[in-house]
């Protein structure tokens, strides 16, 4: 193994030196598991995810990882994982668009048995006929499987996001996965400045003696809990077990709220909160609106930006009290469904919402789509 | 030939079993129940946990101090007070399990009349628990209806397995519960320590003795 420094996770995320590098995101991705102490990475391609666990691999090589391989599909990658992460490693895997639903029933499992896993999901397009291309729907089909979501908007958040993600995860009342998803391409394949912290300085082993299930050990009891599932019995004990279960899960969610404070600092950033149009996005859309907030207030409009960084928890409160006074809110996506306009939808007035405007199936949204519906709004409000 | 099913609920039916559905969560309080055909996740109620140094009750946060002299002082006047050790103090994995067993013993010795069933693993007992023997989290009411437990204290369950064997108390019995964690503490308990470990306990064990010495 790779010889370097255990170091305090406050000290790694927030004070030690940066250098800038000159990244892709998928670059950033393995640089951000360097640093990560991760004991294994499980892979499986898929575009535009691929590129970063062959760079996961070649780390493996360099002696940044303890074990890796390449698993017959995603569903095996994911399953892989879970295995390590109830054995007690430290895990990380990634995979993209229909790799996300070949998988899918692994996240709530992932989820269900209080499994730290970090996953990193390049978001892509799912459709027939076939998409490589940017498109972020899956983030919506992600939301409810109990794990907890980032949405980093670029290279630099989604180096950011993924060490934050192994911190908050394995918080022993948390302990729960954690999504980090990005834009495919819009963010893996862009090369931009990012600052990273020091090679040879890496976060602490993961602590499975903390974890609020046992670890996985065939010498040490208790064992099996696994092994004998209530789904065997159908009686209102078993179901109400399974439905205790799942608020557990929920809960956890919940306690992971101060802990996101603590090391993302917030859900949300926020431009101008008192603005008569408040828009709202997250990843890149929230890029392309701000260009379209800064061209807006110029003429004259008074906009603002919430970008949401923290999908699950979602940011209730903030988001319930940001809306309260704005006379419209505009919600820009990166996919047909409006996942982050629903949301905002259920926590408000929902009739000062518009959703969109909304680009999917790899189209670009420029920043001039959300500037003219920023004016048709000046105009109507 | 189809009949309609007719369901008569009256407001107390509504009241007392849909109590997820009609609490705020401004004004949730983590009380002895029974509480609900299926009570929320403390958590998901806005009841947090608390910072090192300090306890829940109830779930508002106090000093340890105080989390202390009530766990004391809910034991001493329980009719049946009942100690549930689990795996990580069961099972002599390391010597600090051991030694914190130890502890234990010590702390339900210096309260009189407490029992202790143990939590042996977490696996559901089918066909049928045998609940004077033992408690499981996934049907934990089984014991306390069984034994009529008023007063319980849970010690060394892994803290899922805890939140789940306390909001199924909860939910469906009116028995106290009391979770002394080695790890951030437990929402779902009337009364939580965090960061609990053997010479906490041996503090709360002197909290017990002063407490019990003072009634005489």
């Amino acid at each position: 193994m790779k010889e370097r420094k255990v170091v305090d996770p406050e000290y790694l995320l927030k004070e030690a030196p940066r250098e800038k590098k000159f990244l892709i995101g998928n670059e950033a991705v393995a640089e951000a598991v360097k640093r990560a102490n991760v004991d294994i990475g499980v892979s499986y391609p898929i575009t535009p995810q691929s590129e970063a666990m062959h760079l996961v691999g070649d780390i493996y090589a360099e002696g940044y990882l303890k074990d890796y391989y390449r698993a017959e599909h995603e569903l095996g990658a994911m399953a892989a994982v879970a295995g390590a992460a109830m054995g007690g490693a430290r895990t990380f895997t990634a995979t993209s668009g229909p790799g996300t639903l070949r998988a899918f029933e692994m996240f709530p499992c992932w989820a269900g048995a209080r499994l730290p896993i970090v996953c990193a999901f390049m978001c892509r397009g799912v459709n027939s006929p076939l998409t490589i291309q940017p498109d972020n729907i899956e983030i919506g089909w992600l939301m409810d499987t109990g794990m907890l979501i980032f949405h980093a908007e670029n290279p630099q958040e989604f180096f950011d996001m993924l060490l934050q993600a192994y911190v908050i995860a394995e918080q022993p009342d948390v302990h729960i996965p954690v999504g980090v998803c990005a834009d495919g391409f819009f963010v893996t394949h862009t090369r931009e400045i990012v600052e990273v912290t020091p090679e040879d300085e890496m976060l602490p082993p993961y602590d499975p003696s903390k974890s609020p299930c046992p670890t996985m050990d065939m010498e040490t009891p208790p064992i099996r809990q696994i092994r004998d599932p209530f789904v065997m019995k159908s009686n209102y004990i078993s179901y109400n077990a399974h439905a205790s279960w799942q608020q557990e899960v929920r809960a956890a969610a919940e306690r992971s709220r101060k802990h996101i404070a603590k090391y993302l600092g917030s859900s949300i950033e926020v431009t101008n909160p008192d603005a008569e149009i408040l828009l709202m996005a997250s990843g890149t859309a929230a890029a392309q609106a701000r260009v379209a907030v800064e061209r807006a207030q110029k003429d004259g409009i008074d906009a603002g930006l919430v970008k949401v960084k923290v999908i699950r928890p979602f940011p209730d409160k903030e988001i319930r009290e940001l809306t309260e006074n704005p006379k419209a809110i505009l919600v820009p996506e990166h996919n047909i469904v409006g996942w982050l306009a629903r949301e905002v939808m259920s926590r408000t007035d929902y009739t000062k919402v518009c959703g969109g405007p909304r680009v999917f199936g790899g189209m670009t949204m420029p920043p001039e789509v959300i500037l003219s519906e920023i004016k048709n709004l000046a105009r109507v409000i | 030939m189809h009949f309609p099913i007719i369901l008569f609920l009256t407001k107390n039916w509504l009241e007392s079993h849909m109590a997820s559905a009609i609490c705020s969560q401004k004004d949730y309080k983590v009380v002895p129940g029974p509480e609900a055909y299926l009570s929320p996740a403390a958590a998901s109620m806005g009841i947090v946990l608390p910072e090192k140094g300090q306890g829940l009750i109830e779930g508002q946060i106090v000093s340890e101090k105080v989390a202390m002299e009530a766990i004391a002082k809910k034991l001493l006047g329980a009719k049946n007070p009942t100690f549930f050790p689990g795996p990580n103090v069961l099972w002599a994995v390391s010597e600090k399990a051991v030694a914190k067993a130890v502890a234990l013993q010590e702390m339900v010795k210096a309260v009189p009349g407490m029992k202790i069933i143990p939590m042996p693993d977490y696996r559901p007992k089918y066909p049928m628990i045998n609940p004077e023997v033992e408690i499981n989290p996934n049907h934990p009411n089984l014991t306390i209806w069984h034994n009529e437990i008023d007063v319980c204290v849970f010690a060394g369950v892994h803290c899922h397995y805890a939140n789940l064997a306390l909001k199924i108390i909860r939910g469906g019995t009116d028995c106290y519960t009391i979770a002394l964690c080695a790890n951030p503490g437990h929402e779902d308990a009337m009364i939580s320590l965090r960061d609990v470990h053997v010479e906490d306990i041996r503090r709360l064990t002197k909290v017990i003795e002063r407490l019990r010495e003072g009634s005489k």
